[in-house]
């Protein structure tokens, strides 16, 4: 108890102006509360919708990167394919929702080894930035060959019609819908069963050495191949199941649909500390709030101007992220 | 006897004529047998974009720092200068007409026009390009100065990366929403009316200038410490290199020249709109400079042509009804690269003045510090020679 | 704790240095952690030629890394020739006059042979930037300058031949030549050489030690070595500190410290017999 005591008074000396504007911050928040509760309210819940949404997509990233230290720009990509083929499975095909879903897992999937196997794993003892590069180079080839007319054509498209009824219920003034309420379950099953495949399976445990140290775990006779892989299957399907309930949230899509839901998951997921599970949800989390109430409050065309300014300015306190390991001194 | 001693920035004069010669060969032979359209994206376009380049090869290829953010810098080079000449342009007029004279009929072969006009130019619009081009330049500078020192005095490599890339994404955003502070901008709909200064003349003279000042900071002690910060960081503290200086200077160095290329831009196509200026966008540079050749000069100029005459001519090389594809080619074309050539086009190796310069041996004295092979060739014990 | 013999004015002195690593600043000081280097001392004349030995992780090149500023101290004093070197960063120490060379060598790798050394010669060279891009006259002469001093640095260590050559392309023994190069080049007055002769065969290890004592006449430096081979540090070191867990244990003359039992029992545990003989 001493301990922390101490430990306290300390960062408030260092950091004492921080606490200032942190102050400001949380007390002109409150003074927003106060004058329109509910628009508070809202902004909470639609914040806590997106955080989900993007938390699903971060959670690929920062796999990935835990993995291979590579960026995989090509993921928000494979996220609108996702939505893409939810879309044509419910509408042209008449699937359900669920099948429709199942349908874009399985794609997602398929094209995220393929991907893999294609165009990352010769990299893998390259220099990073012909990974980095490659990664680009995947995510432009997926943006315009889906936009090819006899693909999924460029135009914009309406998601009509939604292959589930939205109902929505006003809980004490505030709207919330079922598929809310949709996104908060799923999400939160998928996390369970990450956290559970991550720590509770063999699976998981060599995904966890691999992160550690490539080349000593294949030494331990673990297949880095398969395990890479993997992590590139599990965080593509979490990025199908996300396409499909953010096409189902906001119904427009386009080709360049997963371009900035991608780059604010990814930069949640550096937010949370790029390489931490946990910090890619908690980080997804504010990215979300952050992005809803800048939007709300502040400015709806600056929003992610804001946003981004947000994250760098953490970035320069806290440079390896809420979760991040703490940067180390060399010696 | 002897080499005339005559430098200019370094060159020779000889340098010099060849680059007046090479500038006349294009404006005169090679310009007046192209479209107005392939002149502007086979020729102007390019030199632009290899001014942009330059600069970020600077700063990643040979200072090892990864920047999106000169996108940005390129962003409010364009914006500011363009701004300046709308508010200017007709406040700045004086033409002058210059020498115009037949073509000799010898080299009509060769040049395919009637008649030469040397030095038909307006004054006082070219010198408003000047001013603009120097004010958007400069005003990306600043702005990188501030900006670079305070994220790299915290962050390193990664971290850097993705703050310059929310640089980029915040100088967009606020330019979407420029019209509401400087109306003229028009905001996300589009800047019009820009005059269309940017001649090939300047793109040319800003071009050499690029790579000669370049060539000329990397080619000397300054730009040794550069290179020093990319070999190991924590050697070239300790060798006394303030790596932080030098980080920001060429991280300053390269924003400059995004500036300069920015303000060029606007005046060639004389329409801006802030969705170019953005995030995918951004990463056309870092492509370029990868293809090419990280860390290398001239694989950045052959590049930066190649990738602008490519994506264009795929235009008119695929079959109608195909253009949409060239987008597809290319990253293909751009996987095959990284796959089996990830060191770029030219890997290490430079062409002509663009090369490290060399510096003789010189004869001195025998080696005087005792090294294991001295000892080999003398089986007896000894001391140390002095 | 001072030697018998002063030589001289006091080149370094290092008072009660320490690091933590991990350990959580509290209002009673760090908490936790590992504690690398804890109450070192070491008091060096100049012209000495000091060693500085222990077992792997015993946190010598913590030390080192401390004085040349590359990782920031704990507690405790650094002064080097009357000024405090605590919180400096490390190029204005090595400007200041401190040079060293690293265990696992650390050149520049895809430069060339010069150019290792003409880096180290940047701050002296006498132009900036602006002279950079203009590259009048000045520049010529201060580039023929700065070549012809790094040419002449590496002429005496006989590298003259591989000037233009990569430096990460040099068998080991040069590359180590080129390090020890390297860090004379900027004109230290205090060498710090850590571990110079890893990975070295006994005939290489021998002409390294004429290689020191011959560098210290010729420019004039007081150089503190770490070092493992015990035939280096026992034959050239003119006195030895020792430590182990981060703390002195030991102080004195070859001899001294090769009969220390504390010494003894660090190295090769308690039932251990003397520690090698030059």
């Amino acid at each position: 108890m001493r301990d922390l005591q101490s430990r306290l008074v300390v960062a408030v000396r260092r950091y004492w102006y921080l606490l200032i504007i942190a102050a400001l911050i949380l007390a002109w928040l409150v003074g927003k509360y106060r004058e329109m509760p509910l628009l508070f309210w809202q902004f909470t819940v639609d914040g806590i919708r997106l955080g989900f949404v993007y938390a699903l997509i971060a959670l690929g990233y920062t796999m990935v990167y835990g993995i291979v230290r590579l960026i995989n720009f090509a993921h928000g990509d494979v996220f609108m394919v996702g939505a893409y083929t939810a879309f044509y499975a419910t509408t042209r095909y008449q699937w359900g929702f669920l099948p429709a879903m199942a349908l874009a897992i399985v794609v997602c999937t398929f094209l995220a080894v393929v991907i893999e196997r294609m165009a990352y794993k010769p990299l893998r003892d390259a220099p990073r930035i012909a990974a980095l590069i490659t990664a680009v180079g995947v995510s432009f080839f997926l943006e315009y060959f889906t936009a090819l007319d006899f693909v999924f054509t460029p135009n914009f498209i309406n998601y009509t019609p939604l292959p589930l009824t939205v109902t929505t219920w006003r809980v004490r003034g505030v709207t919330i819908s079922n598929i809310m309420l949709l996104i908060i379950a799923v999400t939160m099953v998928c996390m369970f069963v990450l956290w559970f495949i991550v720590y509770r399976t063999k699976l998981g445990k060599a995904m966890r050495a691999v992160a550690w140290d490539k080349d000593t775990a294949r030494l331990m006779g673990i297949n880095v191949d398969m395990v890479i892989t993997a992590t590139f299957a599990i965080g593509s399907a979490l990025a199908a199941i996300g396409g499909v309930l953010y096409v189902v949230t906001y119904p427009q899509i386009r080709t360049f649909l997963g371009v900035m839901p991608g780059l604010k998951a990814f930069i949640a997921a550096v937010f949370g500390g790029i390489g931490s599970i946990p910090g890619a949800f908690i980080g997804s989390l504010v990215i979300g709030m952050v992005e809803i109430l800048a939007q709300g409050y502040l400015s709806s065309p600056m929003r992610d101007a804001i946003v981004f300014s947000v994250l760098i300015i953490v970035l320069l306190y806290r440079p390896t992220g809420l979760f991040g390991e703490a940067s180390k001194e060399k010696a | 006897m002897g080499r005339s001693k005559f430098r200019l920035l370094g060159q020779s004069w000889l340098f010099w004529v060849a680059v007046i010669l090479v500038f006349l060969a294009a404006q005169w032979v090679l310009m007046p047998r192209l479209t107005e359209f392939r002149r502007t994206a086979w020729v102007m376009f390019p030199s632009i974009m290899a001014i942009i380049c330059l600069g970020l090869n600077f700063i990643y290829g040979f200072n090892g720092q990864f920047s999106l953010g000169q996108w940005g810098f390129y962003a409010i080079g364009a914006y500011a200068s363009a701004v300046m000449t709308y508010r200017l342009k007709d406040q700045f007029t004086y033409p002058i007409e210059g020498l115009v004279f037949n073509t000799p009929p010898l080299l009509q072969r060769l040049i395919p026009l009637e008649q030469i006009d040397l030095f038909h130019f307006d004054l006082g619009q070219s010198g408003l390009l000047l001013a603009a081009t120097l004010f958007g330049a400069l005003l990306a500078a600043v702005i990188s100065l501030g900006f670079g020192y305070i994220v790299l005095l915290r962050l390193g490599s990664d971290y850097f990366g993705i703050a310059t890339l929310g640089f980029t994404v915040i100088v967009q955003t606020l330019l979407i929403n420029s019209d509401r502070v400087i109306p003229e901008t028009k905001g996300a709909r589009g800047m019009v009316g820009i005059p269309q200064l940017t001649s090939f003349f300047w793109a040319f003279v800003f071009l050499v200038l690029a790579i000669v000042v370049i060539r000329n900071v990397l080619y000397s002690s300054v730009g040794r410490a550069v290179v020093s910060v990319r070999e190991d960081e924590l050697a070239a503290r300790a060798m006394g290199i303030d790596t932080l200086k030098y980080k920001t200077i060429a991280f300053v160095i390269g924003s400059f020249f995004a500036g300069l290329a920015g303000a060029l831009y606007a005046h060639l196509y004389a329409f801006l709109s802030p969705i170019y200026f953005g995030f995918v966008k951004s990463f056309d540079p870092m492509i370029i400079i990868v293809f090419g050749g990280l860390g290398n000069l001239t694989g950045t100029l052959l590049a930066t042509f190649i990738w602008a005459i490519t994506l264009e001519g795929m235009r008119i090389w695929l079959p109608q009804g195909f253009e949409a594809w060239r987008f597809v080619v290319y990253p293909i074309v751009l996987l095959l690269m990284m796959l089996l050539r990830p060191q770029g086009l030219m890997g290490k190796l430079e062409l002509g003045f663009l090369r490290a310069p060399k510096w003789p041996q010189r004869a001195t004295s025998k080696a005087e510090a005792p090294t294991a092979e001295a000892r080999r060739e003398t089986p007896e014990p000894q001391e140390a020679v002095q | 704790m001072s030697q018998d013999t002063a030589q001289g004015p006091v080149v370094l002195d290092v008072q009660g240095l320490a690091k933590n690593f991990g350990g959580r600043l509290t209002t009673q000081g760090y908490e936790g952690g590992l504690w690398a280097v804890r109450d070192f001392d070491m008091t060096v004349s100049e012209g000495e030629l000091v060693g500085l030995i222990g077992p792997n992780g015993a946190g010598k090149t913590t030390v080192f890394n401390m004085i040349s500023g590359l990782i920031s101290v704990t507690d405790g004093v650094v002064t080097f020739q009357d000024q405090s070197l605590v919180g400096k960063r490390p190029h204005a120490i090595t400007q200041a006059g401190i040079g060293r060379t690293f265990q696992n060598i650390r050149l520049f790798p895809q430069l060339t042979v010069l150019d290792n050394v003409r880096i180290a010669l940047h701050p002296h060279c006498g132009y900036g930037l602006l002279h950079s891009v203009w590259q009048g006259g000045r520049f010529a002469t201060c580039e023929r300058e700065v070549t012809e001093q790094a040419q002449d640095l590496l002429a005496i260590f006989d590298l003259q031949d591989r000037q233009d050559e990569i430096g990460s392309s040099l068998p080991y023994g040069e590359q180590r030549r080129l390090e020890i190069a390297r860090a004379l080049a900027a004109e230290p007055k205090l060498l710090l050489l850590d571990e110079p002769a890893a990975g070295m065969n006994p005939q290489e290890v021998h002409a390294l030690m004429d290689l020191i004592q011959f560098i210290r006449e010729k420019f004039d430096l007081t150089i503190v070595l770490i070092e493992h081979q015990m035939r280096v540090v026992m034959g050239i070191c003119e006195w030895i500190t020792v430590m182990d867990f981060g703390q002195v244990i030991a102080r004195g003359t070859a001899d001294d410290v090769s009969n220390d039992p504390k010494v003894i029992e660090a190295y090769l545990g308690r039932q251990g017999r003397g520690v090698g003989s030059s």
